[in-house]
């Protein structure tokens, strides 16, 4: 039987690794990847629990984090490509500017 | 056998997760990102939520991932990135950091064992899709309204943003 603390461990470990990435890598893609990494590891806590207590409404919870996590994909690809036509770079460490 | 059905996926998204962080070609990392969400979908039904299950494989690693190779390629930024900061300090800070994350978030259930239960039963579907649909169109119906309001906002502000200026 696995116990719900593995699979929180397990979730806890990802999100490290999505932490890290955001603060190592220096394209901004990467950075949003390794948020998306950071928001499946919340999931995988979110559905454990919901296993745990056998309550859908943590269910229902990913499913809107899922769903926010596509709006945001979305509009954040869209700026990095605007930032991209301006700038002709994705470093994260060039985009010091709020203006264009 | 319950452990090696854990195991199993455990392990492929953990490695999937690593080889995203340390790839330094972006397409690769997308693809390597595309296994560890296959490998988190294969848990969530270890979790009995089918319907998760479903989701995470057409939102995550169908739409999401495409839009990410999409940009990747778009951009051209599949190339090698530099590894040197701006600030000399953020890598090795970066790993103390994330190493002290990580004893944080173990000792938070290590010290509180009484807050989550360690045996699990497996036996009941207490999430077949049927009733995620009766909690969703019913307790949670604004939510789900305002999350169809979400993504139209958000369509309509890639809309806006990827207008031409005459």
């Amino acid at each position: 039987m696995v116990s719900t603390l593995m699979y929180v461990a397990l979730s806890a470990f990802l999100f490290v690794i999505g932490v890290l990435g955001v603060t190592l890598r220096k394209s901004a893609l990467m950075v949003f990847m390794s948020v998306e990494l950071m928001l499946n590891a919340a999931n995988l806590a979110l559905v454990a629990f919901a296993n745990q207590w056998k309550s859908v409404d943590a269910q229902i919870m990913v499913f809107f984090v899922i769903t926010i996590a596509a709006a945001e994909v979305a509009v954040g690809l869209a700026l990095l490509v605007m930032i991209f036509r301006r700038k002709k770079t994705t470093d994260i460490d060039l985009m010091n500017t709020l203006r264009g | 056998m319950d452990l090696l059905l854990f195991g199993i996926p455990a392990l492929v998204a953990i490695i999937g997760a690593i080889a995203m962080l340390l790839s330094r070609n972006a397409v690769h990392s997308a693809l390597y990102l595309l296994l560890n969400f296959a490998a988190i979908a294969v848990l969530y039904l270890l979790l009995q939520a089918p319907f998760l299950f479903a989701t995470q494989l057409i939102v995550y690693a169908g739409a999401i991932i495409v839009l990410f190779l999409f940009v990747v390629m778009l951009l051209g930024a599949e190339r090698d990135e530099e590894t040197t900061h701006a600030n000399p300090w953020q890598n090795r800070g970066a790993f103390v950091g994330g190493i002290l994350l990580l004893v944080e978030l173990c000792m938070l259930y290590v010290r509180n064992p009484g807050t989550i239960p360690v045996s699990v039963d497996m036996n009941n579907g207490f999430a077949a899709p049927a009733e995620v649909a009766k909690a969703l169109f019913t307790t949670h119906l604004l939510p789900f309204e305002i999350a169809s309001f979400v993504l139209l906002t958000a369509l309509i502000g890639v809309v806006v943003l990827h207008q031409r200026r005459s």
